[in-house]
């Protein structure tokens, strides 16, 4: 079973959809069982980071996932991803999981070209940077759908794959261990997202 | 670099899709679901459904498609069609949507751009506005178009830009179903004021009105109904027929 984490942030609908599309057994959940008793985890969410952050807390799910991260695979999604770094600077600085290194900071600043639009919305090609068993149905350059305007960086060899905006390799799926993040959104991809969550469901 | 969107329109009333439903090889050839499944396996980057259905049981009917859809399609959605309070963004997203569009409902009380925006982002508020040219002035107007605002449609578009809506539907009444190719002076106006996604709607007729839309960088996605519900044309082969001219398309 794949537990999603509902820890009220963010519409649960498409994700669970998708993975039930793909014939998977899924519980939308936050209760501590439900998570340990699971065989993968996704951990999702939308909005910005200190707020998530702080509803994260008030679950009292933060050392669940850390510990069930040790023995099983877990994967964030979008603001989900950027939790597990070390710090984000969205309305100020705020801790992270830590679960992957890196830091998630601002785009806009690190863009080449000022006219650009942020949010970095819409489809992008996705480059594979480093092979891993998330990409086994996944062709190098296929393109995903992004919606941010906070992105990862300084994440050293834990970059999976990047996606070129504004002369930034942003990135868009990062691996520490057994914790995996996605900066896109799989379950909006098309039929390239859907192959990427059936890889992480066979991991 | 991101790709341009090509996003065709469904205009559902009472459980129906209603505008140019011309399907050749659907069982139902005026169902949103299948069409939206269609278009979901045929490279379009987006859907955006538009509720015209006057009355409540209709609108019942609308929930229940859109809950279906959402369930089925796994490509961005947008919602739209009597959206005025967020309570009414609340019930869509609630359905799957991902992004909700607000046009009469915004002119009416334009605050709830704001209070949409802080609730939900603003990538999940779209702006749609009607605008056609009165005396050389683009103006706003409301209605589905039946109505003249008065209110100019540039500065419109900066306010509810700057209230947080974090996209922009431009269709404009002047070039609407007329197909003779989007209105690109209109386009290019409204580039110029705002730094959020535009997408063109009103006017597309061929696959050329495409190629000459996304020459004009400040254009991110291009709208249509009909020409692709009758498959005048087919999406899979303009998305290859602009990629040939080197426009950046997810194929």
């Amino acid at each position: 079973m794949i537990a999603i984490v509902d820890y009220g942030v963010g519409n649960l609908f498409s994700l669970s959809s998708s993975l039930k599309a793909l014939g998977l057994e899924t519980e939308v959940t936050r209760s501590e069982e439900r998570l340990r008793a699971a065989d993968r985890i996704i951990f999702p969410g939308v909005g910005a980071f200190g707020d998530a952050r702080a509803k994260l807390e008030e679950t009292g799910l933060v050392p669940v996932l850390r510990e069930e991260a040790e023995r099983k695979p877990l994967m964030g999604i979008c603001l989900g991803m950027q939790l597990l770094f070390d710090r984000g600077f969205e309305y100020g600085e705020h801790e992270g999981l830590g679960l992957i290194p890196g830091q998630v900071v601002d785009l806009r600043p690190d863009l080449n070209d000022p006219s650009l639009k942020v949010p970095h919305m819409g489809w992008n090609s996705l480059r594979i940077v480093k092979d891993d068993p998330l990409f086994k149905y996944f062709k190098d350059g296929e393109y995903v759908y992004y919606v941010h305007s906070f992105y990862a960086r300084d994440c050293g060899d834990c970059v999976l794959g990047a996606s070129e905006y504004g002369g930034v390799a942003v990135t868009g799926a990062a691996r520490r261990g057994n914790v995996w993040g996605v900066q896109f959104h799989p379950e909006k991809s098309g039929d390239a997202g859907l192959r990427l969550l059936r890889a992480f469901a066979e991991l | 670099m991101l790709a341009k969107r090509i996003i065709p329109c469904l205009d559902v009333k009472d459980g129906r899709v209603v505008k140019g439903t011309n399907f050749q090889g659907l069982r139902d050839m005026a169902d949103p679901v299948e069409m939206a499944r269609f278009y979901n396996d045929s490279g379009a980057d987006e859907l955006v459904f538009y509720d015209i259905t006057a009355s409540a049981e209709g609108r019942g009917l609308f929930i229940d498609i859109l809950r279906r859809v959402a369930s089925e399609i796994f490509i961005p959605l947008t919602v739209g069609g009597g959206i005025r309070t967020v309570d009414d963004f609340d019930r869509v997203l609630k359905c799957g949507a991902d992004k909700v569009s607000v046009n009469s409902g915004a002119i009416a009380d334009p605050s709830v751009i704001r209070a949409a925006a802080r609730k939900y982002g603003d990538q999940c508020v779209v702006l749609s506005m009607d605008v056609k040219r009165v005396d050389g002035q683009f103006r706003v107007f409301a209605k589905g178009g039946r109505e003249n605002t008065g209110m100019d449609a540039m500065e419109w578009a900066v306010r509810c830009v700057n209230d947080g809506a974090g996209e922009i539907v431009l269709n404009s009444i002047d070039t609407d179903g007329v197909k003779g190719g989007f209105d690109l002076e209109m386009l290019d106006q409204l580039a110029a004021r705002v730094k959020v996604p535009i997408i063109a709607s009103g006017g597309a007729g061929t696959m050329e009105d495409f190629a000459e839309l996304f020459t004009h960088p400040g254009i991110d996605a291009g709208l249509a109904a009909s020409i692709f519900h009758t498959r005048q044309v087919d999406i899979k082969e303009l998305k290859r027929c602009l990629r040939r001219q080197g426009v950046e398309m997810r194929m």
